[in-house]
């Protein structure tokens, strides 16, 4: 402010004094307020931002020594390629699986009376609270050899020897998707919960059948919960680890695993956090387009 | 109850189609996990469904083998240690983002979300390394922070939903009474937001009780958590005693899941 200026009665009357007063208040609560969010800052930045930074510092050295040969080597050597574009493939595999079944699935929860809709959403949050160790253990004795699902498709004469299930791309494509479908199961219900079914009755009295009225007039309201959930299907399943390294018999090396064997196998920290950081760059970005459909808290299915 | 098809256009009639579609898709995701419920009954090591025989011998097997009683322990301590600590931190940390509108605090909300987000793998490798330095590999205090930090965004999502249905003037009436803000909080804002903050302590138990990933990398020796050697068990054979372990967190989980949604029923109401 211009000395001059003090002296002015309009420049400082006691509103501004006030006003001076209340935002040094708003300044003080907002710190406040900052402070406890501290706490949990703190473990988030040494426990996940110090890991990631050093993962990103590792990526670029090797002896002691400035080198991108960790990211150049990803493009040369084939097991790499070869594992993106499997992992690739299963997520696909996965994600349009979670779409096929979910969307009726969440269709009709959304519109049955609410005791009915609570009790089939309990038969999809159950498997959601299930440890994932155990629902792949499950699947590991259902489809092994003399599993219950060969005895049953040979006891209905659909198969007579019983089929390789597990330990390969198949098996691990069936136990992930079992995991993946509540997560595409309950934020499109959340959506279609929300859309007023009195739109899709108009377009019937204005002459619409009701496959025409679904098409243009449900099926756009549900699609932003429809995309939302099965990107997040996509994000989750590229990540997975445990699923294929026990159902895909060691022989399914999707990314994560790339980057469990580097590192345990190998000892290559370098390989490893290079692969790391371009994975979790592109799963961030992911995210970071999902954000936009859909709240990232919605990923406990709140 | 005619009407409850998509605005009563078709009838139940013509599709019940697609409700036998959905009652499949649906015994198809709960099947599978109780499946192993019987299972673990078995006598035989085969795990034939139904049982020849019944026997406990698994659940025998598990209870007398020193190796899974030790690693069922850590799991105990660390889960609980993990939640303890996570508790006090979202909480904290949801109350400071609800109140405070500076548009800084959501990307404070992002950045806290973060362990939902980054792939585990990475997680782990990295955190591996920081232990390392901290002299924390193999140890109950490595576990326990570890665990700390991956259920934080648990306790903080279901805590700020319990936040935005309640009524901060509440608070505001108690600290104009005379209570300051920390006593304003503990009696008037906290008790009617317990079920939120209940539920998300049990989801941060049960998350921690399952981690899988994190664990085979900073865990071992003495302090091996039961996920690790259930999974290093079951990537070499079918062990049969992992379906007696396998209902029984099955069992866990589904007590603390219906505790946490019927604890946090009054935030729906």
């Amino acid at each position: 402010m211009a000395p001059q200026a003090i002296g002015t009665d309009s420049q400082f009357t006691p509103q501004t004094g006030r006003r001076v007063e209340a935002t040094r208040e708003i300044r003080r609560e907002r710190l406040k307020m900052f402070g406890l969010t501290v706490p949990a800052l703190v473990m988030v930045t040494l426990f996940l931002g110090v890991p990631v930074a050093w993962l990103f510092g590792l990526s670029f050295y090797e002896d002691g020594q400035f080198t991108a040969r960790h990211f150049t080597r990803m493009l040369e050597d084939s097991s790499y390629s070869r594992s993106l574009w499997l992992t690739v493939q299963i997520s696909v595999a996965v994600t349009a699986f979670a779409m096929i079944v979910g969307y009726p699935v969440s269709y009709v929860l959304s519109q049955l009376p609410r005791r009915w809709a609570a009790i089939g959403l309990t038969f999809v949050v159950i498997p959601f609270w299930t440890s994932l160790l155990v629902r792949t253990y499950a699947w590991l004795i259902l489809l092994q050899r003399k599993g219950v699902v060969n005895d049953a498709l040979m006891s209905i004469g659909i198969i007579d020897e019983p089929l390789y299930l597990v330990h390969n791309v198949t098996g691990t494509i069936i136990g992930m998707s079992h995991i993946m479908l509540p997560f595409l199961i309950l934020p499109l219900y959340a959506n279609m919960k929300r859309i007023d079914l009195s739109l899709v009755k108009a377009a019937h009295s204005l002459g619409a059948s009701p496959t025409f009225a679904f098409w243009t007039v449900y099926f756009p309201l549900s699609l932003p919960g429809f995309l939302a959930g099965a990107l997040l299907v996509f994000v989750l399943s590229v990540g997975f680890y445990i699923t294929p390294a026990i159902l895909g018999g060691g022989r399914t090396i999707m990314i994560s695993m790339l980057i469990e064997r580097n590192v345990n196998l190998f000892f290559e920290w370098g390989a490893a956090s290079s692969v790391a950081i371009v994975f979790l760059a592109v799963v961030l970005g992911i995210f970071w387009i999902l954000n936009r459909f859909l709240a990232v808290e919605r990923l406990m299915g709140e | 109850m005619d009407n409850d098809t998509t605005s009563g256009l078709v009838s139940h009639y013509r599709r019940i189609w697609l409700y036998l579609f959905v009652v499949a898709a649906l015994f198809f995701l709960i099947l599978p996990i109780l499946i192993v419920i019987p299972m673990s009954f078995s006598d035989s090591r085969f795990l034939d469904f139904p049982p020849d025989s019944w026997s406990l011998r698994w659940y025998r097997q598990y209870l007398t083998t020193p190796e899974w009683i030790d690693a069922t322990f850590v799991t105990l301590q660390v889960s609980f240690f993990a939640c303890l600590l996570s508790t006090p931190l979202g909480v904290a940390a949801a109350y400071g983002i609800h109140v405070s509108g500076w548009p800084l605090m959501k990307r404070i909300q992002v950045l806290l979300l973060l362990p939902l987000m980054v792939p585990h793998i990475i997680i782990a490798i990295g955190l591996f390394f920081v232990l390392a330095n901290l002299h924390l590999i193999n140890t109950l205090t490595g576990l326990i922070v570890a665990n700390t930090m991956l259920t934080l965004p648990f306790v903080l999502v279901t805590t700020l939903a319990g936040l935005r249905n309640f009524d901060m003037n509440q608070e505001k009436v108690a600290r104009s009474l005379g209570y300051n803000r920390f006593w304003a909080f503990i009696l008037v804002t906290l008790p009617q937001i317990k079920g939120s903050v209940v539920s998300g302590m049990l989801f941060a138990f049960i998350i921690a009780v399952d981690e899988v990933i994190v664990a085979l990398f900073i865990s071992g020796g003495l302090n091996t958590t039961l996920t690790k050697i259930m999974f290093t068990a079951l990537r070499d054979e079918i062990d049969p005693t992992i379906a007696a372990i396998s209902s029984i967190l099955i069992v866990t989980s589904l007590v603390v899941g219906f505790a946490a949604s019927f604890v946090n029923r009054d935030r729906r109401q």
